[in-house]
């Protein structure tokens, strides 16, 4: 284990809360409240993180933000923090969140005003940027890299580019008295370990402990997924009361291990099973999970059930960080096409696939970007491919209850609103008995990844 | 090895559970034993060939299977299956969420002393196969 630094502040021993009171944009905006209630009733030095940043997330929030220059951050953002705020500035627990997506300064105007109108004190707002790659350099680099790895694009297709940043910024803000730390990109984990980090005073390659916490971080950034969410199947897999699941608390030790549990009063169940589940989600090499902070390796790590609904992670290593930060491109790609209708009754799988041929041959391959996806709900449709070979081979069947979506990537909206078009005009000039026509048209984002020196995108920390 | 035993084979998610995970055109998928016991026979039978038959219709272009023994886990992670990933699959299913029951509908050969480890609502598993080796 490395040695503490004596650059760093005074460090405490007292085990560290991390509750967490949301897994993506759009989670439950009623989650916080048992989430606060009991890091009150436990005391002790709590923290209170918000993760609703998934990787397209940012893109949406960015193009929100060309449209309404205070728009672009987290629309639940005053539904998340309206019943909570209160409370945690009473009871001096800080809430972290990278609820600021594409408009962190923005997010942070918002909290002021929200204090304001609850008639509380005015928090200290801290605003980590520097995540978006958004300078000339930053740019001319990001596309040159590209080029290099043969992910060509031109630069004005470019929605946004964003690094992912570490722990570093939140650290800094909280050390510097934030009452609320607003960020963009910043790596899930990391909303968990900067917290660690400005409480216990690690050093910045105390790797074994910053790994301990990013696997804490790992656990509660998907919010009710340890707690039973995502996890039952009837049988199987049952969780009691999943319609009221808690979310999770992580009590974070000195030595970086944790115990995970779940609010007060809530549904769900946190045990060996959902904490294993949830440990390996979006993992690939156990042993060397990436991010800004440190590369965590979970390979002789353990899980162990301490209490009801109370489960210990320890054993988790930690190897040096990363040379370089993750860079996400998303660029304009298109447009999507989707459109569906139903058949039902005798005959209705031949009539939906009768409809599907019938849009083949009225579509042809013009305007479009790649295969025609034909889906037949009922029948077979997510576990699918894209050529249609599942479906082929499926032989003919008497589904009763069936519904055709076919979709589409279009060079441009034209193209997209003829397939749109066709699918309506299958009341008329289509199979019998269709109905439940919905289309959609909708502008499609890509995403490319890079790597990008840590050097040139350094977090900044601003108080408000 | 030396006495013949019965044997019943099940669908894997009896014996384990699991939940799929993306990242762009990457997916990963879990596997974790409801008991100890039965990792064994997770390890044996549930190999990377056999993980990349049940995939065939998505193409993975590689399968790797890293083995977590202390959490009597496995993570398989499959590349290219996801259409493109999040942004560009014309799927329903764009991340690929439902990928693990592809998984845990893979068949697992069980031996009788084992078969009382098993979960789930069928203790006879009267629909499953059976064989002597």
């Amino acid at each position: 284990m490395a040695s503490v630094s004596a650059t760093v502040p005074a460090t405490a021993s007292t085990a560290l809360l991390v509750g967490c009171a949301a897994g993506f944009s759009g989670d439950r905006t009623d989650a916080a409240r048992p989430v606060v209630d009991t890091l009150i009733r436990l005391g002790g030095p709590a923290v209170l993180i918000f993760e609703t940043l998934a990787e397209r997330t940012l893109a949406l929030a960015q193009l929100a933000r060309q449209r309404d220059p205070e728009a672009g951050f987290e629309p639940l953002l005053d539904e998340m923090l309206r019943p909570v705020l209160a409370d945690c500035l009473a009871h001096g627990i800080p809430i972290v969140g990278n609820f600021g997506a594409a408009n962190p300064p923005a997010a942070a105007r918002r909290v002021q005003a929200i204090a304001a109108e609850l008639g509380l004190r005015r928090p200290i707002v801290a605003v980590v940027g520097g995540d978006a790659l958004a300078s000339r350099e930053q740019r001319a680099l990001l596309t040159q890299t590209l080029a290099r790895e043969g992910q060509a694009l031109a630069e004005d297709t470019i929605a946004c580019a964003n690094v992912y940043l570490g722990a570093e910024g939140i650290a800094d803000a909280l050390r510097q008295g934030a009452d609320v730390v607003v960020t963009g990109r910043v790596a899930d984990p990391s909303l968990t370990v900067g917290p660690a980090l400005a409480h216990f005073g690690w050093a910045s390659d105390d790797w074994d402990r910053l790994a301990g916490a990013t696997m804490a971080g790992h656990l509660l950034e998907c919010g009710a997924q340890v707690c039973g969410g995502y996890y039952a199947d009837p049988g199987f897999k049952d969780v009691p009361d999943l319609a009221t699941v808690g979310f999770p608390i992580a009590r974070i030790e000195v030595d970086g291990s944790c115990t995970v549990f779940k609010a007060d009063g809530t549904g769900g169940c946190v045990d060996e099973h959902t904490v294993k589940e949830q440990l390996l989600y979006e993992l690939h090499d156990p042993a060397a999970y990436l991010t800004p902070d440190v590369v965590a390796d979970i390979g002789e790590a353990e899980v162990r059930r301490v209490g009801p609904d109370e489960v210990r992670l320890s054993g988790v290593r930690g190897h040096a960080r990363p040379a370089a930060l993750k860079a996400n491109v998303f660029f304009s790609n298109g447009w999507l096409a989707e459109g569906e209708i139903s058949y039902a009754g005798p005959g209705a799988e031949a009539r939906a696939r009768l409809a599907a041929e019938v849009l083949r041959a009225r579509l042809g391959g013009q305007d479009r970007q790649g295969p025609l996806r034909v889906d037949l709900i009922g029948v077979a449709s997510v576990l699918g491919d894209d050529a249609g070979d599942a479906l082929a081979i499926l032989p003919m069947g008497d589904a009763r209850d069936v519904r055709l979506r076919v979709a589409a990537n279009h060079v441009d909206r034209a193209g997209a609103e003829r397939l749109t078009r066709e699918v309506t005009a299958l009341y008329t000039c289509g199979p019998a008995g269709g109905g439940g026509v919905r289309t959609s048209v909708r502008p499609r984002l890509g995403l490319r990844s890079c790597l990008f020196p840590r050097e040139l995108a350094t977090a900044t920390v601003t108080l408000s | 090895m030396t006495r013949a035993e019965l044997i019943r084979t099940v669908e894997l998610r009896f014996a384990a559970h699991g939940r799929t995970g993306d990242k762009g055109n990457r997916s990963n998928i879990s596997v974790i034993a409801w008991d100890p016991a039965l990792y064994p026979l997770l390890v044996e039978q549930l190999t990377e060939d056999a993980v990349a038959r049940a995939f065939a219709a998505r193409r993975p272009t590689h399968v790797t299977r890293h083995l977590l023994p202390k959490l009597q886990a496995m993570n398989f992670v499959l590349d290219d299956v996801l259409d493109g990933g999040v942004n560009d699959a014309l799927n329903l299913d764009s991340h690929g969420k439902a990928l693990s029951f592809v998984v845990l509908a893979m068949p697992l050969e069980v031996p009788q002393h084992l078969l009382h480890l098993l979960r789930g609502p069928i203790t006879d598993h009267n629909d499953t196969m059976e064989t002597n080796r």
